[in-house]
């Protein structure tokens, strides 16, 4: 069975799925990625699909539950580069994608992971002394 | 012909494992491609494909899927057989529900399947296995 690499970058981790997966491929590709998070305490995962011509229900409900998985392990995922005729066979499909962050592309993804930390950071109950901000 | 891919006759996939489901999507991609379905609806008729080819290998137990190159008189399409000699769908209409499903999974398979393609045919009888007719044709 192939599996699929898991590339860490800074406090990401990226992956491209290249081949076209068996659902075999699929399922160990969810329990790499959640042991993957816990070990290297990353808290965001970019699912890159631009080498996907297809996303069926199956690939489609994998997303979903990396993207559960993550939120559990104090990720957040953000699936990048799906092609536009996926997108409208998804839609037709009946697959809605619940819960999962897009982006157009890996640079966006990571701007997207970022804003969001930028902004749990701001919240007053993870920080008791919260910084006096600049601006009202 | 440069697919290498003879048009003239029905292609055969045995599906018995998870492999044989992504034999399937590639064998279907290169007909729909000879037969130049646009990238939109090659789109469409593989991932119809996988969805039947993966059910009839969980729910089937396995089969056979043939793939062939058809033409009306007026369009070229692709014609997809699904068959197996599993248990057999009891309540069809109940089966074409979306989100029905006894699998586990999202029960989109069979109904989704069903809206992707231009012809959609199931014969099934419990005890009698599953074959299913899809056909797609260019615009």
């Amino acid at each position: 069975m192939e599996r699929v690499p898991i590339l860490k970058i800074g406090d990401i981790l990226l992956v491209s799925i290249q081949v076209d997966m068996s659902d075999q491929t699929a399922v160990a590709l969810q329990e790499d990625l959640a042991e993957r998070i816990v070990a290297t305490g990353c808290h965001g995962v970019i699912i890159d699909i631009t080498a996907l011509d297809i996303v069926d229900s199956f690939v489609g409900r994998m997303l979903s539950t990396i993207a559960s998985i993550s939120r559990v392990l104090d990720a957040e995922t953000v699936v990048v580069g799906m092609r536009p005729a996926v997108a409208i066979t998804l839609v037709e499909l009946g697959l809605s994608l619940n819960g999962i962050r897009t982006a157009l592309n890996v640079e966006r993804g990571m701007e997207l992971i970022a804003i969001d930390r930028a902004d749990d950071r701001d919240e007053p109950d993870d920080d008791p002394v919260p910084e006096p901000t600049a601006s009202p | 012909m440069t697919s290498g891919v003879d048009l003239g006759r029905p292609q055969a996939q045995t599906v018995g494992s998870d492999e044989d489901v992504v034999r399937v999507r590639q064998l279907v991609r290169t007909v729909a491609v000879a037969v130049r379905l646009s990238l939109v609806d090659q789109t469409k008729v593989v991932t119809a494909a996988s969805e039947l080819a993966r059910n009839t290998l969980v729910y089937g137990g396995g089969g056979t899927v043939e793939v062939a190159a058809v033409d009306n008189g007026r369009r070229p399409g692709i014609r997809i057989v699904f068959a197996d000699t599993g248990p057999g769908i009891a309540d069809l209409d109940l089966a074409l529900t979306d989100g029905y499903t006894t699998g586990g999974g999202l029960g989109l398979g069979l109904s989704g399947a069903r809206r992707l393609v231009d012809e959609f045919d199931i014969q099934t009888a419990p005890g009698q296995g599953t074959r299913i007719t899809i056909t797609k044709w260019s615009r």
